[in-house]
């Protein structure tokens, strides 16, 4: 009896390692699932996919062979109005995303058939910039985060969209609010603020995943006695904007964070903050941890066109060379090494008047014609940028990084504007020229070595769109006119298309469920799965 | 609010369910009520509207801050119409000119228009109430009180325009004329007088340059085209709307074509209006402030 009680009780806690090790890889996204997240490509866990920021989908079973066979799978509706900009999460069969107003829910991710939904309760007089939009969550263990329009920072638990945890993150009433996909790292989540718009003071905060906690927040300008205060004139720091809203990516090498931030303000008007104006329009090494910074490097110095630096940056490996990089909205492809946060090489991407001359970095620097006066100067690219806030991608493949390129050029014009405590402060209007031709857009392949534009597929107009690259040899866009697009990654040519009948606010990605492959995207107030018959 | 869960299998969209939970918390008996009263006497309320700031100097000025930034863009600097928006310094307003409409027609948008919601165009920063009554009273403060003297006879306006002018071969003005060009029977409203006289001028100079894609669902441009089928037909026209696969478009005869663009043999798009270029010879000062005249005239209706 005793011997086979042992070997009942050795079989049963056998059973129960095992049972415990199946409900917890189900159920729970560890930080160490996240750091290897190649190792299931069947999900995607963070907002670019991956650490990297590449929004490059291992998946392949789609590919350049069978793509013109693409079809609907399932179709979700908001059933809310504005830009839905949201990039879904995939786990182990279930869809997690945000859509307009600060809703999430999740879905079953092979029928579109929700398991939940929650509506933060906004107040009616939040402050947003562009719209009430959010671009995602972030997960881990076994709960889902995001921002909010009036700066919380809200927990939700995975399974039931119940609030584990809400915290004001600073008061909205300033100008604050929240659009970013939070990224988790380790048992923190991180995320930047908004509001250059409104004359904030910028940060990117860390909250205990557990208990919404605060660990630690980074302001993006520095206060009085802190490196980098004195490129700021007399008390302009107080308001000099600098964002963060857009996500950032994480060395797990070297536990940083490399973050990029946004204008200073108030936005198209430098005259009351002489300097540099650091850290705004700057990507951000922080030690993640403690958010220290590691080192910085400022895109665009002293900015008055609004050219935020919050574009995705991707981390690229060459040889032993550590390398970031980023096609800024300013028009111009950076590649810094990510250990020293040296520029290695710039060049234009796009249509660029303002800068004929590099600094003794290499930095493109604005000429004279470029600054905005009251009856107003014509600048390329125009304040939207080259590009904007939709995701870039990196196929290794390929060594081709994909940006969506805006081809516009606008009518910088100065207003003077008092600063008011949360309302709008840009010091300035912008209009489109009379002369210009009408904009355009382009999906644009840039040799990351060299800076090069390889090739480019053209929109008719610029679109919102991202990008996603797979395994498959494919690109996956979509366009202001409703279409979603796929193309080859290695030339640009477009293989399939469907018109989703409402223009593109998102960028695209894949998941897989039971062996199928799907990619999804976010189009008027939709959520689209595709997918092989 | 807190998460809904979906216990049952029917799923009716946000809507239901919010009103759901407004109803577990109390709020639905209260906003019926409002609903029923704001349905029974709308007129008493708008009238009760008004502009907190109403003849402030200094409001109006903040308010033209806000103008540059939110609305310029369209109604140009100054609030004397751009190529999109109308001159909102005349008194007349095709949507109303009483505090409440021009409240509502800026935080709500005016559906059928590209006049957007307040914050939604994607440019500006959402305002709050208090910045858009500075704007009206900015509005106040720039209007023009006397409406300028008729500047021509719009009744031999209307002749010319059905008549020796042609302009209704390819326009109309209530229900009666051509398709081809755009319907001109609001754009006394919508457009600057100058605005008019340059489009029949000089045609070919885009007014409209410049739309931001949150109201761009549509080519309004009438941008011609001119494409050869795969049987080699030539057919010139304006695009109804493209996309990056496709065109729609209609031909001089007011036929509508309907293409896949990989199947056509050549599609060239031009910046020359099909609308011919009035000079002062074939179509004198005069005249044309007569059929301006006339565009006023009904827009004002």
């Amino acid at each position: 009896m005793i011997p086979s009680m042992k070997k009942l009780r050795g079989v049963w806690l056998l059973m129960l390692i095992f049972l415990g090790f199946a409900v917890a890889t189900r159920a729970q996204v560890t930080f160490e699932r996240l750091v290897n997240s190649s190792s299931e490509p069947q999900n995607w866990l963070t907002y670019s996919g991956n650490y990297a920021g590449n929004r490059f989908s291992p998946l392949d079973r789609v590919s350049t062979a069978n793509v013109n066979s693409l079809t609907a799978k399932w179709v979700y509706q908001t059933a809310a109005t504005g830009k839905f900009e949201t990039t879904p999460l995939v786990v182990d069969g279930i869809l997690y995303a945000t859509a307009q107003d600060d809703r999430a829910f999740a879905l079953d991710a092979r029928t579109g058939r929700p398991l939940w939904l929650f509506q933060h309760q906004l107040p009616s007089d939040i402050r947003p910039c562009c719209g009430r939009v959010n671009r995602g969550l972030a997960i881990l263990g076994d709960k889902v985060f995001f921002g909010t329009l009036d700066a919380h920072v809200i927990a939700l638990d995975a399974k039931t969209g119940n609030v584990i945890w809400d915290v004001a993150a600073v008061d909205y009433k300033e100008g604050y609010s929240f659009t970013v996909a939070p990224l988790a790292v380790k048992n923190l989540v991180i995320l930047g603020v908004s509001g250059g718009e409104y004359g904030i003071r910028g940060f990117i905060d860390a909250y205990d995943a557990d208990t919404g906690q605060r660990k630690w927040r980074f302001y993006t300008v520095p206060g009085p006695g802190e490196p980098g205060h004195d490129t700021w004139e007399g008390d302009s720091w107080k308001i000099g904007g600098a964002p963060a809203w857009n996500t950032g990516v994480y060395d797990a090498k070297t536990n940083q964070l490399f973050w990029p931030t946004g204008n200073p303000s108030p936005s198209n008007r430098g005259e009351g903050r002489a300097g540099d104006n650091l850290y705004s329009n700057s990507l951000l090494a922080l030690d993640a941890d403690t958010g220290k910074l590691n080192w910085y490097f400022q895109f665009t110095k002293h900015d008055e066109h609004d050219w935020d630096a919050t574009q995705v940056p991707i981390m690229l490996e060459s040889g032993d060379k550590h390398l970031i990089a980023q096609a800024n909205r300013n028009g111009f492809f950076y590649l810094l090494d990510r250990t020293t946060g040296k520029l290695l090489s710039t060049n234009a991407y796009a249509r660029t008047t303002w800068s004929d001359s590099k600094d003794a970095e290499g930095r493109p620097v604005p000429n004279q014609q470029s600054s905005p006066t009251p009856e107003g100067r014509t600048v390329c690219p125009g304040a939207l940028g080259a590009t904007n806030w939709m995701a870039p991608s990196f196929d290794a493949r390929t060594n081709l990084f994909y940006v969506t390129a805006r081809e516009q050029c606008d009518i910088f014009s100065t207003a003077p504007q008092p600063y008011e405590v949360g309302h709008a402060y840009y010091g300035s209007a912008y209009f489109p020229s009379d002369k210009a031709e009408p904009y355009w857009g382009a999906l644009r392949a840039i040799d990351p070595g060299s800076g090069q534009v390889k090739w480019e597929f053209r929109h008719i107009s610029p679109t919102w769109s991202g990008v996603l690259s797979t395994a498959g040899g494919l690109l996956f866009t979509g366009d202001a006119e409703g279409n979603f697009i796929a193309l080859d990654a290695a030339s640009g040519k477009p293989l399939w298309h469907f018109q989703m009948g409402g223009a593109v606010y998102a960028s695209p990605m894949a998941f897989a469920v039971d062996g199928k492959e799907y990619v999804a995207i976010a189009a008027g107030s939709s959520l689209y799965a595709f997918g092989l018959p | 609010m807190r998460a809904i869960p979906m216990h049952l299998g029917n799923f009716f969209g946000w809507s239901a369910m919010l009103t759901r939970t407004m109803c577990r918390q109390g709020i639905s008996g209260l906003a019926i009520l409002i609903v029923l009263l704001m349905l029974l006497v709308p007129s008493t309320l708008a009238d009760e509207i008004r502009n907190p700031f109403s003849g402030d100097p200094k409001a109006a000025k903040a308010g033209e801050f806000e103008f540059r930034i939110n609305c310029a863009f369209c109604h140009g600097l100054g609030a004397r119409g751009g190529g999109r928006g109308p001159d909102l310094t005349r008194t007349h307003k095709r949507h109303g000119d009483a505090d409440a409409d021009l409240f509502q027609n800026i935080s709500q948008g005016i559906p059928g228009t590209v006049m957007p919601a307040n914050g939604t165009n994607g440019q500006g920063v959402g305002m709050t109430d208090e910045e858009i009554w500075q704007i009206i009273t900015y509005l106040r403060s720039i209007q023009v009180q006397s409406p300028a003297k008729p500047i021509g006879n719009a009744a031999h306006g209307k002749e010319l325009f059905y008549g020796d002018a042609n302009c209704s071969s390819c326009h109309m003005v209530e229900g009666s004329g051509g398709r081809l060009g755009p319907d001109l029977t609001a754009v006394g409203t919508a457009r600057t007088v100058d605005s008019l006289v340059g489009s029949v001028r000089t045609p070919s100079k885009r007014l409209a340059w410049g739309l931001t894609e949150t109201t761009k669902e549509f080519a309004q441009e009438y941008q011609t085209v001119t494409v050869v089928t795969p049987d080699g037909h030539e057919i010139k026209g304006v695009i109804l709307n493209e996309d990056q696969f496709s065109l729609q478009m209609m031909d001089t005869a007011e036929h509508i074509h309907l293409f896949e663009k990989d199947k056509l043999r050549s599609i060239q798009k031009s910046r020359d209006s099909l609308m011919p270029v009035y000079n002062s010879t074939i179509l004198s000062d005069v005249d044309l402030d007569d059929i301006v005249a006339y565009l006023l005239s009904v827009g004002a209706k």
